[in-house]
């Protein structure tokens, strides 16, 4: 929870950042210095806890037109189980006969259990300042329910390593008016853009301290933001169309990407600029 | 369709096939006609980004395809091709303002889903590059060009050089991670001219 003087901490935080940025040339500091910053001054509360809580509630709460509760969503260990589960997703799902990543297994889950229409989710699916997402809330919460637990995602079913292959592949398509791929910006090491430093995500290094700090609040946004959020974005800077939220393209390139983070402990929900 | 056409059509197949099951790639070759067919189907419009972006020209495909193992032969076929499109200014002066230039190299707008259809887009320069010595927040995709003008010079062949590699950066070399903003019709010529002077002029702070 977050009293006052936490949030008193949060507003210094962001002053000391706002400052930081201005004299980032002559001070050295990197993003991650940062970051480490941040996380130092709100170790006691990070405003997606409040995320997390929600998320929490929504899980146990009846609703849709079915009237039930998440509880007996399957993310991977069986019906209602969430401990953990973070750490091996994406992963492939018998029931769906595919590869689905944790937005788009809770999706599944709303739409069978709960009878949401899956029109009524995609329409909407990332927070906004008027209004928060219930699957981002709820990815919130099952993430935090991995922190600290080794990311360990697997490529033993032939559907599962097809799709690692894939998302490599999307990593590497260069299109759109600027030329751009993903490798046009995470495939160099210690590069940035302005002053927001780029992780090479073909480094495990870096793939983990990327991959597995997300979902993570956006002190610039002041919001909670998911994966499935952060690679919606980088399309959009990448010049490219959008895609659909929770489709293929984007649960093969999280795969791959998971998968580039194996063996980071999972940190999330983390904390960005 | 007629017969005749038919027939072609089945033995083109029919080779194609062959060859294909012949290399050793077949695995890859299957995996890359999926992807294409996946990111076909799960991108749509949003604003000024429509879906047809995703469709890629010979150049974008073959650097997907060989990301850093770009053959040597394939890489100079590519260029050759992009140096033909390059459109040089009609009435053959290269340098505008500086002033104008410096700003569109600040703005990092332009063509993302985000930007209205009637703001030109920016230069994204100093998303990539370092450039004026006053400016601190610069990126590093790309080499700084601080200085440009006082260490090449700003000779015809100098102007020349600058104008086409921001027409179409992959003339010069097909891997480059710069957009092509003439050819792609992101900056126009009167836009590039001012860029070309923000690199070259004298008076201008890249060379202050
Ligand atoms: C034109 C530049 C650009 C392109 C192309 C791009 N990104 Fe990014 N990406 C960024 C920037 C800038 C950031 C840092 C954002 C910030 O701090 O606000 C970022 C951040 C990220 C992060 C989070 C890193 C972290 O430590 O939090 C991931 C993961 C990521 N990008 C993946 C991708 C993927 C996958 C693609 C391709 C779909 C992609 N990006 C394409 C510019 C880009
Ligand atoms: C997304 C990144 C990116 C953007 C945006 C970009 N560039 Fe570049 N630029 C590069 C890279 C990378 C190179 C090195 C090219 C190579 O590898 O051949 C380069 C090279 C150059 C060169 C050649 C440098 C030399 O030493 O000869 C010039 C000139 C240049 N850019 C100018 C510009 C201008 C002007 C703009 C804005 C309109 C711009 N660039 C925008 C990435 C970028």
């Amino acid at each position: 929870m977050m009293n006052t003087s936490t949030l008193i901490k949060i507003i210094l935080g962001m002053s000391l950042a706002i400052t930081q940025i201005a004299t980032a040339a002559e001070s050295e500091k990197t993003d991650s210095d940062r970051i480490a910053q941040y996380r130092d001054m709100i170790s006691d509360g990070n405003p997606a806890d409040f995320d997390e809580m929600n998320g929490a509630e929504l899980w146990k709460t009846p609703a849709g037109p079915k009237h039930v509760t998440l509880e007996a969503c399957d993310l991977g260990k069986g019906p209602g189980v969430v401990k953990g589960v973070y750490t091996e997703l994406p992963r492939y799902f018998k029931d769906t006969d595919k590869v689905q990543d944790l937005e788009s297994r809770l999706l599944t889950c709303m739409t069978t259990l709960q009878g949401i229409p899956e029109a009524e989710i995609v329409a909407s699916p990332f927070s906004t300042e008027k209004k928060k997402s219930d699957i981002s809330m709820l990815a919130t919460y099952i993430v935090g329910q991995s922190k600290g637990m080794k990311m360990a995602v697997s490529v033993s079913h032939p559907k599962e390593k097809e799709a690692y292959e894939i998302g490599r592949r999307i990593f590497n398509y260069r299109a759109g008016p600027y030329d751009f791929a993903c490798l046009t910006c995470h495939a160099t090491s210690d590069v940035r853009i302005r002053m927001q430093d780029l992780p090479n995500l073909n480094k495990p290094k870096d793939a983990q301290a990327a991959y597995a700090s997300w979902p993570a609040y956006r002190v610039s946004q002041g919001l909670t933001r998911t994966f499935q959020w952060r690679l919606n974005d980088c399309f959009r800077q990448q010049r490219f169309p959008e895609p659909k939220f929770a489709s293929e393209v984007t649960v093969d390139l999280s795969m791959f990407l998971a998968v580039s983070a194996n063996g980071a402990e999972y940190a999330g929900p983390g904390l960005k600029r | 369709m007629n017969a005749k056409w038919i027939i072609k059509f089945a033995i083109v197949l029919a080779i194609s096939s062959l060859t294909i099951t012949a290399q050793a790639g077949t695995d890859d070759a299957a995996l890359d006609a999926k992807t294409t067919a996946i990111i076909k189907r799960d991108f749509h419009d949003r604003g000024i980004a429509k879906a047809d972006r995703v469709n890629q020209d010979e150049l974008q495909a073959t650097c997907s395809k060989y990301i850093d193992n770009l053959p040597d032969p394939l890489k100079a076929k590519l260029e050759a091709a992009q140096t033909k499109t390059i459109k040089w200014p009609s009435d053959g002066k290269y340098m505008g303002d500086w002033k104008a230039g410096e700003k569109l190299a600040q703005s990092g707008r332009g063509m993302t889903w985000s930007d209205k259809p009637d703001e030109p887009a920016g230069g994204n320069c100093y998303n990539c590059h370092r450039l004026s010595s006053m400016e601190i927040a610069y990126g590093t995709i790309g080499p700084s060009l601080l200085n440009f003008g006082k260490l090449r010079g700003n000779s015809v062949e100098v102007q020349r050089y600058v104008d086409g590699r921001i027409y179409n950066a992959k003339a010069l070399n097909a891997r480059a991670n710069m957009p092509r903003f003439g050819f792609m019709g992101i900056l126009t010529e009167a836009q590039i001219k001012d860029l070309v002077a923000l690199l070259l002029d004298p008076e201008s702070p890249v060379n202050k």
